[in-house]
């Protein structure tokens, strides 16, 4: 045990009862240019595993009962299953090419995967593994959501600069909204009321109403000291109850705090550099960003909106999932 | 921080969300392409051939980007690419392609750009140069009616020496070929290290007419020989005749820049960065080659066409030049930041990679060199010295 007083007491003050339950939770985080598998013990904030993959390992996400973990291995055209306890490849995906990122569907089921390369969103049954579907979206397809009730899928192109509204049941889109330049991830958010899109070259977050799909605010990112070109949101996760979103800016090496309520910025915080993706722990009191090009993770203290520790990892760190242990 | 949605974005989402994702308000788009043919002058190595194709790839590869995006707003693109011989009579092929549409996208020199930019038929047309690097063209003799997608010349040489200086290479020599883009390119060099603080001690022309294949190792020593000390070595030569052969052959153990050895780019296949290797793939897949230079400024063009479009929903040349030289435009160009227009001579900013054979080297701006507005204007000549008058309301 390593811990800082602060960050114990932290931990204790979060969880009072779950601290030896959450004692060796994980946070799994993919090396774009190592072709690895950072594993992150919570407790220690160590790394305790580097598993292979295939070639640049982007997206990664658990089953809903965590006994399989896929991976987005872009460069091997293949979305990998994992056994996480083994770290052994149980068997490929029909991704089609270059997956970069992808979502589950609540059925815990069928997996939406952006092929980046083709201008295709394909969806895959992981149990019969077959395609179900590949649906036209813009260039560069990158961020996926799957609304809370499954009825929604989003895609987000990069260059035709649109989020893209898949009904799942027919697997057609039905609405294309415009937002700003380079869309890179999105979220349902308010029990899926609400649909986040951030822009990584416009510097924004659109927020969509759900129901009509229109555009009901639009997020801008001020750092003293920093040019706006270099703010630019990627990556962004939510607070329990999704009060507060953290956002991921990019080269400007800050995590922005938002109100999720007023949309106002509350605060930013400085990470390592150009910070991707990030998620939880369990409780959701600490959060962990990617930070690519330093090669590290920042773990911030949710509460106090503060970086605890840069924890090295492999070579351009990119996806991030939390994984419990019990 | 909070920002309502443009009636436009507002009224477009809404009527996408009730008809779906076919046509809502059809936007018919004509764009030509005009490439005027040159010559190539010969050179010492075959290595590197001048694609066939150079510049009308990279059009290409921008036109089925925007019609994807087309697809989902309704948006139907017409591109008639015309190649004129080096003899081929250019003034009638812009009188056809004027007759068609009010946008064109040219790959010409630069009293050819001039004199399209000066038809009276082109008076209510937006040209955009993707051929021709002149500074003057966005100085003294910069016109309203054209914007500037390839850099200057002047903001390739300035990258270059924003990168002298972060590294202290502050003494220079220089080698310059004898053809007359070699002389502008030292010309520009000379003028960059000016500015940068720079000076340039040794400077010789290369006017051998031997084969260096077989001969550099060694009459490059020997010509280098009376150069003196410097930091680095310059070397002008456009279309990199002799340039190849002198790393590693010089008197003394320098690096090489310019032409050869370290060079900014408006575009390498080393890019790789800032998702630019989706741009690499798309590119190679389609043309069996890597994108060069004229393929990124035509490629941007087309692609500042389509986004002005998408924003807007107007193909009118007008609406279009007032989008692109407003507050809102920006291109996502794999370069890094978003790329805008400068308003006072319509030159589209852009980061400058500088690169060797394997490798990007650093790309400018480089950390350090400030700017009040944008630190991308401390490559090319800034508005305060700005000569260029017709961009003025």
């Amino acid at each position: 045990m390593r811990l800082s007083p602060i960050l114990t007491a932290l931990l204790l003050a979060a969880t009072p009862l779950a601290v030896t339950q959450a004692a060796a939770d994980e946070i799994w985080v993919t090396n774009e240019k190592d072709d690895t598998i950072s594993v992150i013990d919570i407790n220690s904030l160590e790394v305790i595993r580097t598993i292979p993959t295939g070639e640049r390992p982007r997206g990664i996400t658990f089953s809903k009962d965590y006994s399989v973990v896929y991976i987005c291995a872009s460069d091997s055209d293949a979305v990998q299953v994992m056994d996480p306890e083994t770290g052994e490849i149980l068997h490929d995906l029909p991704s089609g090419e270059d997956p970069e990122q992808f979502v589950l569907h609540p059925d815990n089921r069928h997996l939406y995967i952006a092929n980046e390369d083709d201008a295709i969103t394909t969806v895959v049954d992981t149990v019969s593994r077959t395609v179900v579907a590949q649906i036209d979206v813009g260039i560069e397809p990158e961020g996926m959501a799957v609304s809370p009730d499954g009825k929604i899928a989003i895609t987000t192109s990069e260059t035709t600069n649109m989020a893209h509204w898949i009904d799942t049941e027919t697997q057609k889109l039905f609405a294309n909204t415009l937002v700003d330049s380079r869309p890179r991830h999105a979220e349902f958010v308010k029990d899926g009321t609400e649909l986040w899109v951030s822009s990584e070259i416009g510097g924004t977050i659109t927020v969509f109403d759900v129901a009509t799909q229109t555009e009901k605010a639009k997020i801008s990112f001020e750092l003293r000291n920093m040019h706006p070109d270099r703010v630019q949101p990627v990556g962004f996760e939510f607070t329990t109850g999704d009060t507060h979103a953290f956002v991921a800016l990019g080269p400007s090496n800050h995590v922005a705090v938002v109100n999720a309520e007023t949309y106002a910025v509350e605060d930013y915080i400085l990470v390592g550099r150009r910070v991707w993706h990030m998620d939880f722990n369990r409780v959701r009191s600490l959060l962990f960003t990617t930070n690519g090009v330093s090669g590290d993770v920042t773990v911030i203290d949710v509460a106090d909106r503060k970086a605890l520790k840069s924890i090295k990892v492999g070579r351009f760190p990119w996806g991030a999932a939390f994984r419990p242990t019990n | 921080m909070l920002r309502a949605c443009s009636a436009l974005a507002c009224l477009a989402a809404a009527a996408l969300a009730t008809l779906g994702p076919g046509p809502v308000h059809a936007a018919d788009i004509t764009v030509h392409y005009l490439k005027q043919e040159v010559t190539a002058p010969p050179t010492l190595s075959n290595l590197d051939p001048v694609p066939e194709d150079l510049g009308i790839a990279g059009v290409q590869l921008g036109l089925a980007d925007n019609e994807t995006t087309g697809r989902f707003l309704g948006q139907s693109w017409t591109l008639e690419v015309v190649r004129v011989p080096p003899e081929g009579d250019f003034d009638a092929a812009l009188t056809a392609a004027l007759a068609a549409t009010d946008l064109l996208i040219l790959d010409a020199r630069a009293d050819r750009l001039l004199a399209a930019a000066d038809r009276p038929d082109a008076a209510a047309a937006l040209l955009f140069n993707v051929g021709a690097p002149e500074p003057r063209l966005r100085d003294a003799d910069c016109r309203a009616n054209v914007l500037h997608i390839l850099p200057s010349r002047a903001m390739l040489s300035d990258a270059l020496m924003q990168f002298f200086v972060t590294r202290r290479w502050t003494s220079l020599a220089m080698i310059v070929g004898s053809a007359e883009p070699d002389i502008a390119l030292a010309q520009a060099y000379a003028e960059s290290a000016t500015k940068f603080g720079l000076s340039i001690g040794a400077r010789k022309t290369w006017a051998f007419d031997a084969d260096m294949r077989r001969n550099a190792s060694r009459e490059v020593p020997l010509f280098t020989q009376d150069l003196g000390d410097y930091d680095a070595l310059l070397i002008a030569d456009a279309a990199n005749d002799f340039a190849r052969y002198i790393p590693y052959n010089t008197w003394r153990p320098r690096p090489v820049a310019g032409s050869e050895g370290l060079t900014p780019k408006v575009w390498d296949r080393v890019v790789e960065a800032w998702g630019a290797a989706q741009l690499q793939s798309r590119f190679e897949d389609q043309s069996n080659r890597a994108m060069q230079d004229r393929d990124y400024a035509a490629w941007a063009a087309i692609r500042a066409i389509g986004e002005a479009l998408t924003r807007t929903g107007s193909p009118e040349a007008a609406a279009l030049r007032a989008y692109m030289l407003g507050p809102d435009f920006e291109l996502a160009g794999f370069k890094g930041r978003p790329l805008t227009f400068r308003g006072w001579n319509g030159q589209l900013r852009q980061p400058i990679p500088l690169t060797h054979r394997g490798a990007l080297v650093a790309s400018a701006p480089l950390e350090g060199f400030l700017h009040p507005e944008t630190e991308l204007d401390t490559l090319g000549k800034d508005a305060p010295e700005s000569r260029c008058t017709a961009f003025e309301n």
